[in-house]
């Protein structure tokens, strides 16, 4: 075997083979967070689809939550307890206390390493307001969110790059994972390492690690409307999908009140943070109506609910009274160019509108997954309700710990994948300093040519995008804010014919090098199989809990629905019902000092 | 409460109109063809569309062989940067109708990195001269809490911290076309904002670095980074202020 940076490596039979103590799949705020934890410990290797700094991390705008109490007073524990309560109580409250203690290293770790925050007169790190964090146990809302003007995601991205640079942290860089390998040692499956598909040549790389940790991020794409990437399809969590371990809590997803009407580009909460208000189409301060003491910082479940009312009832704004409006036009420009210059150029290019002058039409947009790949505080993945899987590691929007519960609260998520993805890397660094190596099964790569010779071979008259749209509009028309059975199984049936026609499509490109026709199919069947996990998890949630609204079941059931939904593939995949291959089990929320109660602002 | 933002309604595009655009790409794939070659499409598109929706609609409806990277598809993630009319722009950022529609739109990869297949170019070089400018904080001093840094301190460098590498100022620069070894201005602006931070102490390392003869003296100042820049960097300002520090030391 040969040198390969820090790894070995090989060619047999045109297939490339590697190998690290740890891999990391994703090179996004968690997967670069987890790699500088683990690349001075162990021979590490960070493999992402895209050049770390395209990572949508950076898309992040409006900040990152710690109790640092600099400019009000403040603490840990009401930062839990707004984290409890933001998630609807089915957080997990022992995986929300760590979250919100370790913010404040969080964020102190990201300072030191060079990141520009914005700064108080005194030279601390300046804080904001943002939705549903508030002091006392919501007495009112509290300065918590840390942030760089509205870049803060950014900065956050860059300055873990550059700290990778500064490591030496090996990157395969425009690498698709497109499986994960197990090999069942002593009765155990464990993963024995992951398969790539590269970008510029078409060929294939086996990854052997002692551990491995998934960091690939979110799956907005399944809807329509969406502040994520074209390229979050959510491989990384099909992939666990596929092998037949659990996804958790998949019906909760969360829409941002905030998407510039039409586009869904994301106009951070930071803007209402600062004092933007929501208007509807009389001019009203309508959140005044719904949550009288948070008004426009309520939640954003609540927020987006709010809106969707508005507009139900008539009092949407537009020609079409079809959107609202977020109205900052009494802010200072100065502030404005200061605290929020990006979103206000994304209103001023995308829709031609004059923030300093002119309310911006606005519309919910999908943005943030809370379920996911299920771990436990340590990051480790979960075989089932109480089992790991030895060396298997997830964090950041890919993972479930669940710190979100049924609804995230704005800034926990640049806290999570800090918090989260450390601690990946710290643990798996301890994992591999004792852990054997597992060997790689016959054909490591035989799953990954299977899914490349059915999109390659396909001769089949269906072309890609058109049935990416299909289900991104369904989604969007029947899976979005108000779910009910009966929409819910429209969108069930659609994905089963979806899936048949899928197995029909055809490729135009046929060629090895930079084949962006072949990924997009191959993302385009990770949609399909998340789709229809959440779909059918939210079929089966009979209440209303946070970002998941039944109007056929509209209270809260704390009796019935208090629990985690775990969602396993089983049977034949390809049968055509969901029922016939999801399998659903509950799983219990922690609850230690926050009992549920009914959820007022 | 005021009505006041009743009086102000945008008007927002009521029944979007559709137009047609005729894009002429520069198209090459290195498993067939021996040079580029001009490939012409026609595509209706609406109101506010992007060149990037445009490059979308033929690949998911016309050609699906086309090649080019994006993500973000808000200008905030550096992957498309390309030619488009001969200017170097991010696709996603560059609205349709702030074009001139009665001509075709030409739009080829950037220049001066290797031309991998259509709108893809070799990105490792670029990213090899950003790494050689050290591109990270150093400090000696391990606080407690954060380093301190006033709002003055911080603003001196806020410019050059809103890069998103996505090369469209060094694959404009004449001087990086005739001499690749060139750092580039991309690789200067992030230098630059490590050198104006007041929390850093490697300026002299850098400025060394910058000095050498492939460093910031290559530059001829001829402003086509600062037009191209898409986050709006004063990269040819902040290239001089490197020179100027490397004559006179950080400031
Ligand atoms: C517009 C927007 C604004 C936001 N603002 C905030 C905010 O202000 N505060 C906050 O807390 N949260 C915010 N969020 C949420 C937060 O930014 C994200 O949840 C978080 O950044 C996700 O980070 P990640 O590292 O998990 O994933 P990402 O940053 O998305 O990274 C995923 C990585 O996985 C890689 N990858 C994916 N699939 C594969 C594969 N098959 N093979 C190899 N690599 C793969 C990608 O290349 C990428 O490097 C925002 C989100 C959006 C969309
Ligand atoms: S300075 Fe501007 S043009 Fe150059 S890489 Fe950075 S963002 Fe792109
Ligand atoms: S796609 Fe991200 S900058 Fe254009």
């Amino acid at each position: 075997m040969g040198e390969d940076a820090e790894g070995t490596s090989s060619i047999v039979d045109g297939v490339h083979y590697h190998q690290f103590d740890i891999v990391i799949v994703g090179a996004g705020g968690a997967g670069m967070r987890a790699a500088i934890e683990a690349g001075p410990h162990a021979r590490t290797a960070v493999i992402s689809k895209l050049y770390p700094t395209r990572s949508h991390t950076g898309a992040a705008q409006g900040g990152m939550a710690a109790a640092l109490a600099n400019v009000e007073e403040d603490n840990w524990e009401w930062h839990t307890y707004d984290t409890v309560k933001g998630g609807d109580y089915l957080v997990d409250q022992d995986a929300a206390e760590i979250l919100a203690k370790e913010a404040i290293d969080a964020v102190i770790d990201l300072e030191n390493m060079g990141l520009p925050f914005n700064r108080t007169p005194d030279g601390k790190i300046d804080q904001r307001r943002f939705g549903g964090h508030t002091r006392e146990h919501g007495k009112s809302p509290v300065r918590r969110a840390c942030y760089a003007a509205d870049r803060t995601g950014h900065m956050i991205l860059q300055t873990l790059f550059q700290n990778c640079v500064r490591l030496g942290i090996n990157f395969f860089n425009e690498f698709y994972v497109l499986d994960m390998v197990m090999t069942e040692v002593d009765g155990v499956e464990k993963p024995s390492g992951v398969v790539a598909y590269e970008l510029a040549t078409g060929e294939l790389h086996v990854f052997q690690a002692k551990a491995i940790i998934f960091a690939t991020g979110g799956f907005g794409k399944i809807f329509k409307t969406t502040s994520n990437a074209h390229t979050l399809t959510g491989d990384g969590v099909g992939i666990i999908w596929r092998k037949g371990l659990p996804l958790e809590d998949m019906e909760f997803f969360q829409f941002h009140p905030t998407g510039l009407a039409g586009l869904g580009i994301l106009l951070s909460e930071a803007a209402r943070g600062e004092g933007a208000i929501l208007r509807n189409s009389t001019g009203e301060r309508f959140m005044e109506r719904y949550t009288p003491t948070l008004k426009d910082l309520a939640p954003r479940d609540i927020v987006a609910r709010s809106m969707a009312t508005e507009i139900r009832e008539g009092r949407g704004a537009g020609p079409n009274k079809d959107y609202l409006y977020l109205d900052i036009t009494h802010l200072e420009p100065a502030v404005i160019d200061e605290k929020l210059p990006d979103i206000t150029e994304f209103a001023r290019t995308y829709l031609g509108v004059e923030p300093y002058t002119e309310p911006v039409p606005v519309l919910p947009t999908a943005h943030y997954a809370m379920g996911g790949i299920p771990t436990n505080n340590n990051a480790e993945v979960l075989r089932n309700n109480t089992e790991t899987v030895p060396g298997l590691y997830a964090a950041g929007e890919c993972a479930c710990v669940s710190v979100h519960g049924s609804n995230r609260l704005g800034t926990n998520s640049l806290l999570d994948i800090n918090v989260f993805g450390k601690r990946a890397g710290n643990n798996a660094v301890e994992y591999v300093k004792t852990a054997e190596w597992v060997p790689l099964p016959e054909n490591p790569a035989s799953g990954v040519q299977k899914i490349l010779d059915m999109v390659r071979s396909g001769t089949g008259t269906e072309n890609i995008a058109a049935i990416r749209k299909e289900l991104q509009d369904s989604m969007d028309r029947n899976a979005q804010i108000f779910r009910t059975d009966e929409s819910l199984g429209e969108v069930t049936k659609l994905i089963e014919t979806l899936r048949a026609r899928y197995h029909n499509i055809a490729l135009r490109d046929k060629g090895k090098r930079f084949n962006t026709d072949l990924l997009e199919a191959v993302e385009l069947g990770f949609l399909l199989d998340l789709a229809e996990v959440l779909v059918y998890s939210a079929r089966s949630r009979k209440e209303s809990r946070g970002g998941h609204m039944r109007e056929d079941y509209p209270e809260r059931d704390d009796k019935n629905f208090l629990v985690h939904t775990m969602a396993y593939l089983t049977g034949d995949p390809e049968s055509a019902e969901a029922g016939e291959h999801i399998r659903l089990d509950w799983k219990p929320v922690v609850i230690t000092n926050y009992p549920p109660m009914e959820r007022k602002y | 409460m005021s009505n006041a933002v009743l009086d102000n309604r945008p008007s927002v595009p009521e029944e979007v109109p559709t137009f047609t655009a005729t894009l002429i790409i520069r198209r090459y794939d290195p498993e067939v063809d021996d040079e580029p070659r001009w490939e012409d499409f026609d595509v209706v598109m609406q109101g506010t569309d992007r060149v990037l929706d445009a490059l979308h609609k033929i690949k998911w409806e016309q050609d699906a062989s086309l090649s080019f990277r994006r993500s973000c598809a808000h200008g905030v993630c550096g992957s498309d940067a390309m030619r488009i009319n001969g200017r170097n722009r991010l696709a996603c950022k560059t609205l349709l109708k702030d074009l001139d529609l009665s001509k075709p739109i030409y739009v080829e990869a950037i220049k001066g990195l290797p031309l991998e297949k259509d709108l893809i170019v070799n990105m490792d070089p670029f990213f090899e001269s950003f790494k050689e400018v050290q591109p990270f904080l150093m400090a000696s001093s391990k606080p407690e809490k954060e380093r301190l840094q006033s709002p003055v301190e911080r603003a001196r460098f806020d410019d050059t911290t809103k890069c998103i590498l996505c090369a469209a100022c060094t694959s404009s620069c004449p001087v990086f076309w005739t001499d690749g070894q060139y750092f580039g201005p991309a690789a200067i602006v992030n230098a630059h904002r490590f050198i104006f931070d007041s929390r850093d102490e490697g300026a002299e390392v850098r400025l060394d670095i910058l000095n050498d003869k492939e460093g910031v003296w290559r530059c001829r100042t001829t402003f086509n980074c600062t037009e191209a820049c898409p986050r709006g960097i004063q990269v040819t300002q902040a290239i001089a202020e490197v020179k100027a520090a490397v004559l006179r030391g950080k400031p």
